[in-house]
């Protein structure tokens, strides 16, 4: 019983990250900075759901997998972005930056 | 030593994610591994930085910290998205010194900039590397090359 109300505080709260970094990307100005958006999705929001997930599953390969799940998740995601982040500067797209 | 762990490991992990016992299967997951093992070892990929055994004990060590720092800066940056007036950002792209010895831990470093979410590293070179910063806050407190000392200290250090 706390573990279900646990477990699905843990994925409301996921999921509106995701959408709080789906917001992020409408609000930033441009493609550096929504990469940063992007980062809530991949990082704390992915987290909390596959937690929510882990504590429905309890002790079995389901949560073992979905750790795995997490750990390739954290060594994936910023290559990924890296990579994006590097052709982008690759091909010539100047960040907006703040002039002070 | 290197491959009798690297083959003990993929056992494991064929076990784990499998959970069938039966002896065709097993006898598939032996074959698998064995081909996967033979494989890496004709790749060449299996050295002291792609199999980092030696290490692995002390990344959890490491990555507990890079977690309070994952959530103070998502904190950070959910709160630069929801703020009711335009966005408070001033983005930056500034240069930090490598400061990592091994090609390993510039790799480390590099990583653990790109997932603190407000911080993309753009390239990674000799001496230094390039940062693309959500804010002159973030950029400062990266500056101090904090996170790089962690690094150091809960890495590499005997």
């Amino acid at each position: 019983m706390i573990i279900d109300i646990l477990s699905s505080i843990l994925l409301l709260v996921g999921a509106a990250l995701g959408i709080v970094g789906g917001i992020g990307i409408h609000r930033f100005p441009d493609f550096y900075t929504r990469l940063h958006a992007i980062g809530i999705t991949d990082t704390l929001s992915a987290l909390m759901i596959l937690l929510g997930l882990a504590l429905q599953a309890g002790w079995s390969i389901a949560a073992f997998k979905l750790a795995m799940i997490f750990v390739f998740l954290f060594f994936t995601s910023p290559t990924a972005s890296h990579a994006l982040a590097y052709a982008a500067q690759h091909s010539g797209l100047k960040p907006k930056l703040d002039q002070k | 030593m290197r491959y009798i762990s690297f083959v003990l490991l993929l056992v494991l992990f064929w076990i784990a994610l499998s959970g069938h016992f039966e002896p065709l299967l097993l006898a598939l997951g032996a074959v698998s591994v064995l081909l996967t093992a033979f494989l890496s070892h004709r790749m060449n990929i299996i050295d002291h930085e792609s199999y980092p055994l030696h290490l692995s004990l002390k990344f959890p060590i490491y990555y507990s910290y890079l977690f309070g720092e994952i959530i103070k800066a998502n904190i950070d940056v959910i709160k630069r998205i929801l703020s009711w007036e335009k966005t408070p950002i001033s983005p930056q792209m500034i240069e930090i010194p490598r400061s990592q010895l091994t090609d390993l831990g510039a790799v480390i470093y590099a990583n653990s900039i790109t997932l603190t979410p407000g911080t993309v590293t753009i390239k990674l070179s000799e001496d230094s590397l390039t940062v693309h910063a959500l804010s002159k806050e973030v950029a400062d407190d990266l500056a101090t090359g904090t996170m790089s000392k962690e690094i150091t200290k809960r890495v590499f250090k005997e």
